[in-house]
């Protein structure tokens, strides 16, 4: 496999050669950070035209067609028009967290973005307890959406902040006990370590059989949960509440609920690519020794991008064909089913584990 | 006991010269009734035409009294209609028409008073619950109060609107310049109570309190299915109190038609539940026919018939659509527009539109049916029968579903009949209410088919006798469809029509329930009153009943299910 | 039957996409600064690709729109199936259906929360003059009286293609907006300051009450 860190070193060496360490650093971050960004608005725009298109090729329609080809540019035009689109200041709100919320949520959601291995080496933040901040860092997003609601003295607002507060608070529990369930198994918390392992193990979701393909499920419908998407899009459910938490946003701090919208849901599948289905490691069998060589020439960030997506797309599945659920209901599928069922997982895993029956 | 006209189905159906299906013999009471009818005499012609109601005058102090000894020794238990009237010298009144469930005997009553300053009558909200907004509706376009009424306020016109539109000396447009300020709501009504002295005693009816956390949900909402605006009391996500307001797309049709002649009042109807646009006009035309005495033939029964339950798949299909996108199930929404499409194709291409199909006429229709008709209808009835099946595979069976619409928004089979909803509302709820059963009109009693009823009354039932009744009007289809008799297809008539003078109703089975027309004619070109027996304004109606104690959700669910369409509601 | 003659706008007229081009064309050719055009023709075409409807609609015209939001007409092609419910986040509110007078101020409101740019198309003949109901004593005779309006869509209801052709007449009209140096120049109002204690007077008024 080709290690990404090689080139990383290298602009290391050739900064240093001729700055001081602080500003080599200084420069590495700022890159970085521009990559990042750069990443994130293309990966936002990749999947607002994957939805667009999956969603009409499920609803037998065309989709976009008419702006480039394809209607490939049609996003962009999207964010040209969103760019130069007013923002209202409304009276009666709270100015200064009005405006913030906004940015709470892109940026829990541009930190949890930082912590996806891409490649081996190609990582941005990775240190031993990765999992735990990746975990702790999301739940920002809330905050951002708790804010929005109530700031935006408005009635529709507030009742779908609340039902998002409920619902990604309860959610978060879940997705915390799979993450757990997943830990027993590998060990480590760190990002880097548990794709190094699968890629010499196998994936996780084979080493730990049984109890791993549940957590993979409850992992799916938790993450779901907590990107807002349906059927679990409670908090801005279009029919009920008009727009939810952000009704009252409009031009870019709408666009970048949008954008946050959609990068959440690559996040969230970009977890469950890392911890379950290898992150950048190859599909290798074993015992085949010539299709796993080929199988390394692919490139690992081919191989997470592609994961990635197809996860996404599962979850798109999932969108356009179910019904939203109901508040009630939503907090009972968490407390009396995937709770139980997670806790009970770990249970499972935990014996697995400890007696040597994973491969 | 001679204001008990004795129609149960039955007699209704010997009487109904549909068995004039024998063309060949012309009915006498028709030139009958159309001979006065050509000399405009004000008189009501020798035998009274078949819809010809007539309506036993009773004292206003005795009003309630007699009432309510029609409701609990009559078993008249459901208030088919209510109509206002300014009859001018006569006074302001009211005529009201009474069916008893069980038996189906029919009562018309009427009242008046000549007070047109103050004018009161007493109020029977108390006896029925569709009284309730039925009164209301009189209050607001003919200024008579109901004293013992919980809730006098304007329902359709804002609250300060300055005078009463349908009094036939009113001129609505003299004080009432377009106001852009924003309207008053008021949250603390009047209630007036009348004294055994005769004095009237005035009261207040608070709506909510200071306390309440009032939600407005619309005018401009994505699921009220056009501008309907439920002031909602939330305790949390659930439910405490609905205050529905209506009027935001009221058109003052029925006031319009007094000034138009009888073929202009006719493009109205379309536009009045675009839905059942066939069927609302269908009942126009059938009311006057009848009223004139006209005989039309076989030929356009049969394509009226067709026309109907085609126009009743279409509705039902974009219940569907419209419950999908609700309840956020979007792709499900887009299935069932792609096999309106088919629908809307058959119609444009006999009557040249998709929704607005202008198509009946009086004493006919205005085309004939297009050659392709007949294959069209036959390809798309297996078509249909394929595709309804993955409705039930993609949103039926669907657990989310279930459990959002199982128990919830129950309508006991007594509050559907308390509050006049008939329909697939009622139907679901066990009450046996369909008109094309009830009082056969067209080809109906020549066609076997089952009225589908269901008992449980909540949601899954209402969703689920529309779902069967797609299936019933496709078996209707195609038992006509290869059987449309030859004849003309519009019957002739006078370049000018007159209609006798007298009172009349109609009604047909429209998507969503009993549609009917009410007629008071004095002989004239136009109208006298032009009134129309909403089918979605009982449902707004009963929301609240419905959504008491439910979640936010439940409120979406349970408006979807009861399936109003504003336009017809407001009017 | 008499054949009615149906008075109408020629049917290759609605083919005529050239003169409209054109037209745009040589709207946007009148001398501005090279770099400044470009800009603009890049807003515009984000601008023009992008018109996402509000979710608007009070009558038949509405069941329309909906026709044309699904699979055999899908105006997603264009780009326009993003409906929102929120009027902050619309860009056009194609008003389809009757506006009634006790709508009006409704309607009057959700114009104004919409964020600019934005634009209204006046769909059938009920928004345009009135329609069938112009005699009403509870009819705007034309929402042109309340809101300004961008396109008409004639027709009661109109088809769906009628729909897309409306749309795509606003297409042309937003490319030939200019972005910098005129609707986006900031301007001094010498009334704006009175506006603004206008405003803070109405506001006081409305608290008090």
């Amino acid at each position: 496999m080709f290690d990404f860190s090689i080139i990383s070193s290298w602009l290391h060496g050739l900064l240093t050669g001729f700055m001081p360490e602080w500003a080599a650093i200084l420069t590495e971050s700022i890159l970085v950070a521009l990559v990042i960004i750069t990443l994130y608005a293309i990966f936002a725009i990749v999947l607002i035209y994957m939805e667009r298109k999956v969603c009409a090729f499920f609803q037998c329609r065309l989709g976009p067609m008419r702006v480039g080809p394809f209607g490939t540019l049609q996003v962009f035009s999207d964010v040209f028009k969103m760019l130069t689109k007013e923002i209202i200041n409304l009276r009666g709100t709270d100015l200064f967290l009005h405006n913030l919320a906004p940015f709470l949520v892109v940026m829990a959601s541009m930190i949890t973005f930082a912590c996806l291995p891409w490649n081996v080496g190609a990582q941005i933040i990775d240190f031993n307890v990765g999992i735990f901040f990746f975990l702790a860092v999301s739940s920002i997003g809330v905050v951002g959406i708790l804010l929005a609601g109530w700031s935006s003295n408005n009635k529709y607002s507030l009742i779908g902040a609340m039902r998002s507060g409920a619902q990604i608070i309860s959610y978060e529990l879940s997705i915390g006990m799979t993450m757990l369930t997943m830990i027993c198994l590998t060990g480590t918390m760190s990002f880097s370590e548990i794709c190094q392992q699968q890629y010499a193990e196998g994936w996780n979701i084979f080493r730990g059989h049984l109890p791993a393909v549940i957590a993979f499920i409850l992992y799916l419908i938790a993450g779901n949960a907590e990107c807002n998407r349906g059927p679990f899009d409670l908090p801005e459910s279009e029919s009920e509440l008009t727009a939810g938490y952000h009704t009252e946003y409009s031009g870019m701090h709408f666009g970048y609920y949008y954008l946050a919208e959609y990068m959440n849901l690559f996040i969230c599948a970009g977890m469950a690519t890392t911890v379950f289905l290898g992150g950048w490691a190859p599909l290798h069998i074993a015992g085949l020794e010539g299709f796993n060589g080929i199988m390394d020439y692919i490139p690992g960030a081919v191989w997470f991008i592609g994961k990635t997506l197809f996860v996404v797309f599962l979850l798109m599945w999932l969108r356009w064909t179910f019904p939203r659920l109901r508040i009630d209901q939503i907090l009972s599928l968490e407390w009396k089913y995937l709770v139980p069922i997670s806790m009970a997982n770990l249970i499972l895993m935990a014996i697995i584990v400890s007696n040597g029956l994973h491969f | 006991m001679t204001d008990i006209q004795d129609q149960t189905p039955a007699a209704g159906a010997q009487n109904q010269p549909q068995a004039a299906a024998n063309a060949g013999k012309p009915a006498a009471p028709a030139a009958a009734a159309v001979k006065p009818a050509a000399k405009a005499q004000p008189e009501a012609p020798a035998q009274p035409a078949e819809n010809q109601i007539e309506p036993r005058f009773v004292e206003p102090s005795a009003l309630h009294a007699e009432m309510k000894r029609l409701r609990d020794e009559e078993k008249m238990d459901f208030l088919e209609c209510l109509t206002g009237l300014d009859w001018q010298e006569e006074g302001l009144g009211v005529v009201y028409n009474l069916e008893s469930t069980a038996t189906g005997r029919r009562a018309y009553l009427k009242t008046a008073t000549t007070d047109r300053e103050n004018p009161l009558l007493p109020s029977v909200s108390d006896l029925w619950d569709i009284a309730n907004i039925y009164e209301r509706e009189v209050y607001d376009f003919y200024g008579i109060k109901f004293t013992g009424h919980p809730d006098m306020r304007r329902i359709y016109l804002r609250e300060d609107w300055v005078g009463y539109p349908f009094r036939k000396d009113d001129d609505p447009l003299k004080e009432n310049p377009l106001r852009m300020t924003n309207e008053p709501l008021a949250d603390v009504t009047e209630t007036l109570t009348l004294n055994a002295d005769g004095t009237v005693t005035r009261g207040e009816n608070r709506i909510f309190g200071d306390g309440d956390y009032v939600v407005n949900i619309g005018p401009q909402h994505p699921s009220t299915h056009g501008v309907l605006h439920f002031r909602v009391s939330l305790d949390g996500e659930r439910i405490r109190k609905i205050d529905p307001v209506l009027g935001y797309i009221h058109r003052g049709i029925e006031k319009m038609n007094e000034s138009l002649t009888y073929p202009q009042t006719l493009a109205l109807t379309d536009r009045l539940d675009y839905l059942g646009a066939m069927q609302n006009r269908h009942a126009l035309c059938m009311c006057i026919e009848k009223a004139m005495g006209l005989e039309v033939s076989d030929r356009v029964q049969v394509i009226r018939t067709i026309m109907d339950e085609l126009q009743r798949i279409d509705s039902h299909i974009l219940y569907f659509s419209c419950l999908c996108q609700d309840l956020g199930a979007t792709t499900a929404f887009l299935y069932g527009f792609r096999d309106r499409e088919k629908i809307l194709d058959i119609f444009e291409e006999t009557c040249g539109g998709r929704l607005i199909l202008n198509y009946n006429t009086i004493g006919g229709v205005m085309a004939d049916i297009h050659p392709n008709f007949q294959k069209r209808v036959k390809e798309f009835i297996p078509y249909m029968r394929k595709n309804l099946q993955e409705y039930h595979d993609i949103f039926t069976g669907n657990v989310i579903f279930q459990n959002r619409s199982k128990g919830v928004g129950v309508l006991t089979k007594e509050q559907c009949i308390s509050f006049g909803c008939t329909g697939g509302t009622g139907r679901a709820a066990g009450w046996h209410n369909d008109v094309r059963k009830r009082m056969p009109y067209a080809a109906y009693d020549k066609v076997k088919f089952n009225e589908i009823t269901r008992t449980e009354g909540d949601s899954f039932a209402r969703y689920m006798v529309r779902m069967d009744e797609i299936l019933e009007s496709l078996n209707i289809i195609e038992q006509l469809i290869d059987n449309i008799p030859e004849g003309p297809f519009q019957a002739k008539t006078k370049p000018i029509i007159k209609v006798p003078a007298g009172t009349y109703y109609s009604a047909v089975e429209g998507s969503r329930g009993e549609f009917g027309v009410f007629l008071e004619s004095k002989g004239d070109k136009s109208p006298y009153r032009l009134h129309y027996r909403a089918t979605g304004l009982p449902l707004v109606a009963a929301m609240d009943t419905a959504c008491r104690n439910s979640l936010i959700a439940d409120l979406i669910t349970i408006g979807g299910t009861l399936d109003y369409v504003v336009p017809d509601i407001d009017r | 039957m008499k054949k009615p003659k149906i008075k109408s706008i020629p049917y290759d007229e609605f083919k005529d996409n050239e003169t409209f081009e054109k037209l745009v064309a040589e709207l946007n050719a009148k001398g501005t600064n090279v770099i400044v055009r470009k800009l603009d023709e890049l807003i515009d075409w984000g601008r023009s690709n992008s018109l996402w409807p509000l979710t608007f609609a009070t009558s038949c015209c509405g069941i329309e729109f909906m026709a044309v939001c699904a699979a055999r007409y899908d105006i997603a092609r264009f780009g326009f199936e993003v409906t929102r419910n929120s009027p902050r986040q619309a860009d056009v509110i194609l008003v389809s259906g009757t506006i009634t007078t006790k709508m009006a101020p409704v309607l009057k409101r959700l114009y104004d929360q919409m964020a600019d740019p934005k634009y209204v198309v006046a769909i059938g003949g009920c928004s345009i003059s009135g329609g069938p109901f112009r005699k009403s004593y509870h009819v705007v005779q034309g929402v042109d009286q309340i809101i300004p309006v961008d396109v008409y869509v004639p027709g009661c209801p109109p088809r769906p293609e009628s729909f897309l052709y409306g749309m795509m007449q606003l297409q042309r009209k937003v490319k030939v907006e200019n972005f910098f140096g005129t609707t986006n120049r900031k301007q001094k109002d010498p009334y704006r300051k009175s506006m603004e204690e206008k405003n803070e007077e109405l506001y006081n008024e409305e608290e008090q009450a």
